[in-house]
């Protein structure tokens, strides 16, 4: 079964957003709340300063607190790529899962589910890229399967220094930065 | 130096993890308490103190009924998509509390029920015809009653039990990440269930029986308290710095004054007293108890979730 993860090149964001405006568009996600955003962290000391910006989004993990912790079976790993994902007509708005997630990645709707990033699966199923990859400006984000050695997101892992978010949270999230 | 900047501003998210209100704690401190009353009349009942028509037995499960249904209304007061609850009982997902939490609650109340029918109240007599049956059939046997004790006391433990394990589960969470929180909202459901009992016993004996268990319960339940910061201490950053929440950090205060202080040391030396007949029993120590066990919830909850990874990365 194929993983999906992604991989970003920090060395090419420029923190435009786009990534951002594309998935509320494609989505629909309600004013005020974000699948996707930029995190700017700036290391180090004045005048030696490391700056680095990340589109962040939920990290479809490996190891996935969120779908132990759910009571119903509404957040699940779907059979394509092993998103992570919500069924909203099973989510009971308990939010377990919003606790249970180290990124915070997760937010309730409006109508009162769990939501948050789905990597774009509808849209990828079509055989399409997810929105914020597609519209990235800089052609900073590559998507693709993990467990293929051959794909773009594999070859850029081995190929360039690379990190993850909060690994020490131990849910070996899918996403790697590349520095 | 380190900075983080982030554009994401998801309500009850950011900018940090709120998204468990007052319903919560309340729920898991009355959980608690039913588990701790359930396990005593349990105990009782096992050692025959329900001929006693003086005991809690004969009236601490009904209350018990009472306090878990607000408990569970709370609960469901908390859920965002309210419409959908039946969901949970259409599966049993085995590695999330939560699902083991709702069917035990469906499990604990054929227990508190059968525990209500060795003594029905009037009311219940009155509404519906079958209850005095029942009661009948049950009181014909000891076997019966004994089966019952046991139940509850079977199902009280899972109960306080999964009270704690529903946190402590939560990996994201290293405040919450305690291996003897479970142990913590167990005592601590016991010492307000002994305080709760010993404010509402009519029987001298038992009284006095329940504040020198609320005694143990008190001790046993600092220790676990301890316990828990050392684990939190000696354990990683994250750890660490969610443990200094409570030790120098913003719950510092409610957490010694209002748990330790208030709910634990003073009612403790005030029970000490009484039991050694040198003051008169009064409810204030097990006001303090039932308030401290509450309080503890409410900060449990809202320091766990203000503990986060990410805060290990700045000093
Ligand atoms: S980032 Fe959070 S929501 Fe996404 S899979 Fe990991 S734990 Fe679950
Ligand atoms: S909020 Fe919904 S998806 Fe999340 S744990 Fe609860 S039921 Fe599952």
């Amino acid at each position: 079964m194929a993983r999906f993860g992604m991989v970003i090149d920090t060395r090419k964001c420029v923190g435009c957003m786009d990534c951002v405006v594309a998935c509320k568009t494609e989505n629909n996600v309600p004013e005020g709340y974000n699948r996707d955003w930029i995190v700017t962290t700036v290391n180090g000391k004045y005048p030696t300063l490391n700056l680095e910006i990340q589109s962040q989004r939920c990290n479809h993990c490996d190891n996935t607190p969120c779908v132990a912790c759910c009571p119903t079976g509404a957040s699940h790993i779907h059979d394509v790529g092993a998103v992570v994902l919500v069924e909203h007509n099973m989510c009971i708005g308990c939010k377990a899962c919003l606790a249970a997630c180290p990124y915070d990645a997760r937010f309730i709707h409006p109508e009162g589910y769990a939501d948050k990033c789905t990597f774009c699966i509808h849209r990828v199923e079509k055989g399409e890229l997810p929105a914020c990859v597609a519209v990235c400006p800089t052609h900073c984000m590559s998507f693709g399967d993990l467990d293929d050695p051959e794909s773009d997101v594999s070859r850029l892992i081995v190929s360039r220094k690379n990190h993850q978010l909060l690994t020490e949270a131990g849910t070996s999230p899918r996403i790697y930065y590349l520095v | 130096m380190q900075e983080l900047t982030t554009t994401r501003h998801n309500p009850f998210i950011d900018p940090f993890t709120s998204v468990w209100g007052w319903e919560i704690p309340v729920y898991l401190f009355l959980g608690g308490l039913v588990a701790g009353l359930m396990i005593i009349t349990g105990y009782f009942i096992l050692k025959g103190k329900h001929k006693n028509p003086d005991s809690i037995v004969h009236y601490v499960p009904f209350l018990s009924i009472i306090f878990l249904t607000i408990g569970m209304f709370t609960l469901f007061l908390d859920l965002n998509h309210k419409l959908f609850v039946w969901r949970l009982y259409t599966t049993f997902q085995i590695t999330s509390p939560m699902s083991w939490g709702s069917w035990i609650l469906l499990l604990v109340y054929p227990a508190l029920i059968a525990n209500i029918l060795i003594d029905p109240p009037q009311i219940l007599i009155n509404t519906f015809n079958v209850v005095s049956k029942w009661s009948r059939v049950i009181n014909s046997k000891e076997s019966f009653m004994n089966n019952i004790g046991f139940l509850n006391i079977i199902f009280g433990i899972l109960l306080g039990v999964y009270t704690g394990v529903l946190l402590s589960t939560m990996g994201a969470r290293p405040l919450w990440n305690s291996s003897v929180l479970w142990l913590l909202f167990l005592v601590s459901g016991l010492s307000t269930a002994a305080a709760f009992g010993h404010m509402v016993a009519k029987d001298v004996d038992e009284r006095e029986f329940l504040a020198k268990s609320d005694n143990i319960f008190l001790i046993s339940e600092f220790v676990v308290i301890i316990l828990m910061l050392v684990g939190l201490m000696s354990s990683s950053q994250a750890h660490i710095q969610s443990a200094q929440l409570l030790l120098g950090g913003p719950f510092t205060a409610p957490f010694w004054v209002f748990v330790v202080g208030m709910g634990i040391i003073v009612p403790l030396f005030i029970q000490l007293l009484a039991v050694n007949h040198k003051i008169k029993h009064t409810p204030v120590a097990p006001l303090l108890v039932i308030t401290g066990g509450l309080v503890l919830r409410f900060v449990i909850v809202y320091a766990g979730q203000f503990s986060h990874y990410i805060n290990a990365h700045f000093q």
